[in-house]
């Protein structure tokens, strides 16, 4: 008989998953994070502290990732080997996707506004 | 009764929404009520019902699950057949003054119902139904890693399905061509309920696919047998995995943008309506983001199983394993970024062109690796031509020629001349029908012993086979001179009577597929009969590689008494060769999932909710909404989810097994 076929039938193992549960003191730190990152961009909105709208939206934008990226690590625990790197994995390919799927989308919709929009709005056409 | 309070509750549904004005819709109601109530009463006569509730409708087994899947699409196929049929049947007639014998109105509904029920409610459940079937044989494992979520979503697809069916006896389906570009489809332009109907029977359907994308995902990560690392996975497995990862990553992209044409048709937005700021181009845009992965999604597990069909009739391992893994990674991740070259004749400019088409004339190489690497498969193998290798080689040859079609498309400059036409038309017929068609059809000839004991019947599987593989170039070839000459699609009538021997040779090119779909029907009903002669007490009657043969045909409900280990690619194979003795004893009970009846009503429930959406009674979808949440959060209490299967009757399938097999030799 082969030994091979009797092999663990329990799978209810865990077998180096790395698992990583938070501390409280990690929830707290990452709470804290999100209170101060959301906390500045409603400062700047409500006291207009930088020059233009258009820097604003910017900077909200870049607080914005910032606040993805703490909410991952400090909330769903995401690092480099939980789930065997599954998760980094299932990560990065959705970021790649995202990606492609904005900016792709902004750059044909900018290139089908500034071809196809009926004449009278073209800039330089009156 | 007041017509207000018939309006609260029947909504936009009167007396004047059945089409009883259509001949040809009443007459197919008769066909079909007559069908349907013999159905119910053999159902009824032979006290099947309380059998299928509990062994099939209620099951969260997933091979049960993956043969409903195949039951839905070959139901289905019948549907979407009949509207080809009905459409070739058009084309050839109206020439020359003649109106053909379709009205447009109808006409329209039958060309939008043949694409989605062809795509969604055919391709989709057969390539799933095979996907749940197989891919957890092979990785030895037990079930999914959800089999209740994996009968909920079967019943959702099913939802689906009865909602676009529902269409054509109440009310309307869509009149806008299969993607139901706004702003035809929008409110001002299709008051009706078709478009309505589109919506939710594709919402329905696709909640059902995007949970079982996940689902086996979750399979195939988590649950694979000792020794089976990535790339010990065999190729099907792989394919399975890339197409989950397609649907899981795209299908969201469909929801939402049916979820914006919905609130645009519903409360008054403007995401895609001509003026306040909408725009149209935004929907073409989204919607073939998710369009295009979603071809892949239909043709990657048919590559998957024509890997295992050629090596396993060749005698020969994979040539080239590693490449046919790494070709599949890099379709799964080209397929989401070629979607521009559905809408190249809408204005994006040259560079944008020029970017788009170069992607897509990039995914011709794996592909093209792909091809050589079975070529290389069969080359000095001891080829056998069963039916299941004569449908891979039917797609090698068929799929190469959609292929180069499929690379003329995606130069910018011809495209501006074949948009639309006729060309387009046999280019993706040419590859999903060459590919995924037969894929699905070799897979079923393939697997169809392991999932019942015993063989396909061979004569009328090749009569099937020959006259689909005809019956296709018969009907798509002539569609490629068309479109050549001209000629777009959706057409209703035509001027020119010289084109007319095209469509006549194309519509004969339909009766032979129509043949050939009933051979194949005729095929499950005479291996049906003949099942003694054709039986198979092996489990393994290909003399197969991978791991599903491995155990008895059909399986038991544990698939396998032991957990298989792994140590080389062609698992079974391996273990053939190193002269595998079947454990005899030692059998110890096996935890698995309890059947519920949650997930049928769930999905009944949303269904529902569906109709009620489309015909305005929305009495009717809050009800069913708030059913819905009642049941889910009520399942959430069900404590009796899971049982073991004793020892004892472990040991009574096993000892059955070993006398078969006894007897066998």
């Amino acid at each position: 008989m082969n030994t091979d076929t009797h092999a663990a039938h329990a799978d209810h193992d865990h077998h180096g998953d790395g698992h990583a549960h938070g501390t409280f003191s990690t929830y707290l730190l990452g709470f804290v994070l999100s209170v101060v990152l959301t906390a500045i961009p409603f400062w700047l909105v409500m006291s207009g502290a930088l020059p233009s709208k258009q820097i604003t939206a910017l900077v909200i934008m870049a607080f914005a990732v910032v606040q993805i990226v703490v909410h991952m690590i400090y909330f769903l625990h995401m690092n480099t080997t939980s789930e065997n790197g599954w998760s980094m994995m299932a990560l990065i390919f959705t970021i790649v996707m995202v990606v492609i799927a904005l900016s792709g989308s902004l750059w044909v919709m900018s290139h089908l506004n500034s071809n196809m929009m009926p004449m009278h709005q073209m800039p330089g056409m009156n | 009764m007041s017509p207000d309070f018939l309006k609260l509750i029947f909504g936009r549904l009167t007396f004047e929404s059945l089409p009883l004005h259509e001949p040809i819709v009443v007459g197919t109601f008769v066909v079909v009520a007559l069908g349907g109530a013999a159905l119910l009463g053999g159902l009824t006569y032979f006290r099947l019902w309380g059998y299928l509730w509990r062994e099939w409708f209620t099951t969260v087994d997933h091979k049960r699950i993956g043969i409903m899947y195949m039951i839905l699409g070959i139901v289905m196929l019948l549907r979407g057949f009949a509207d080809a049929l009905m459409m070739r049947g058009q084309q050839m007639l109206a020439f020359g003054g003649s109106e053909g014998y379709l009205n447009a109105h109808h006409y329209d509904q039958v060309f939008t119902a043949h694409g989605v029920i062809m795509i969604f409610f055919v391709a989709m459940p057969l390539v799933t139904g095979l996907m749940n079937y197989v891919v957890p044989l092979q990785i030895g494992a037990r079930d999914v890693s959800f089999p209740f979520l994996n009968n909920f979503s079967f019943w959702m697809t099913v939802g689906g399905a009865v909602l676009v069916m529902a269409s054509l006896f109440i009310g309307e389906f869509a009149r806008t061509g299969w993607l139901a570009y706004p702003p035809l489809s929008n409110i001002g332009y299709s008051p009706d309920v078709g478009v309505d109907y589109y919506i939710w029977a594709l919402q329905v359907a696709g909640v059902g696919t995007t949970l079982s994308g996940i689902n086996l995902i979750c399979t195939i990560v988590k649950l694979r047998c000792p020794g089976m690392t990535m790339m010990k996975m065999p190729v099907f497995t792989w394919t399975s995995l890339c197409t989950n990862v397609l649907i899981v990553a795209s299908f969201p992209v469909l929801t939402v943008v049916l979820a914006l044409l919905s609130l645009d048709r519903y409360v008054g937005t403007n995401f895609f309506t001509n003026d306040f700021g909408g725009s149209p181009m935004m929907y073409v845009n989204l919607i073939w983001i998710w369009g295009h992965p979603e071809v892949y999604i239909l043709v990657l597990p048919a590559f998957g199983i024509f890997s295992e069909v050629t090596s396993t009739f060749s005698g020969k391992r994979l040539f080239g394993y590693t490449s046919m893994v790494y070709a599949t990674v890099v379709i799964t991740i080209l397929s989401y970024l070629v979607w521009l070259h559905h809408f190249f004749t809408m204005g994006s400019g040259a560079s944008v062109n020029s970017f788009f088409g170069i992607t897509t004339m990039i995914i011709s190489i794996p592909t093209g690796a792909k091809m050589f690497n079975w070529l290389f498969t069969m080359y000095r193998g001891r080829i056998r031509y069963e039916l299941p290798m004569m449908w891979t080689i039917a797609f090698m040859l068929t799929f190469v020629i959609g292929g180069m079609t499929g690379v003329l498309l995606a130069v910018p400059p011809a495209d501006f001349v074949l948009h639309n036409s006729l060309f387009l038309i046999a280019h993706f017929h040419n590859v999903i029908i060459g590919g995924v068609v037969f894929g699905a059809f070799a897979g079923i000839n393939y697997w169809f012993p392991k999932a019942f004991g015993f063989k396909l019947d061979p004569f009328w599987g090749k009569m099937s086979f020959w006259f689909w593989v005809t019956g296709f170039y018969l009907a798509f070839m002539p569609l490629y001179v068309l479109g050549l000459m001209g000629v777009t699609r959706r057409l209703r009538v035509f001027d020119d009577p010289s084109l007319q021997i095209w469509f006549v040779i194309a519509a004969i090119g339909a009766l032979f597929i129509f043949i050939g779909i009933l051979s194949m029907l005729m095929q499950f009903a005479v291996s049906l009969l003949k099942r003694e002669q054709l039986k198979d007490v092996t489990g393994d009657p290909w003399d197969a590689r991978t791991l599903e043969w491995a155990t008895s045909s059909p399986p038991p409900d544990y698939n396998f008494a032991f957990t298989p280990v792994v140590h080389d690619n062609d698992a079974w194979w391996d273990m053939k060769k190193r002269g595998y003795q079947r454990p005899l004893t030692g059998f110890k009970p096996i935890h698995m999932p309890s059947s519920t009846g949650t997930g049928i009503i769930l999905a009944g429930f949303a269904t529902a909710m569906g109709f009620g959406l489309i015909w305005y009674m929305w009495w009717l979808a809050a009800a069913s909404f708030i059913a819905m949440l009642a049941v889910g959060i009520g399942h959430t209490f069900n404590y009796h989810r899971d049982f073991d299967i004793p020892a004892e009757d472990i040991i009574r399938t096993e000892d059955a097994r070993t006398k078969l097999l006894a007897g066998a030799k």
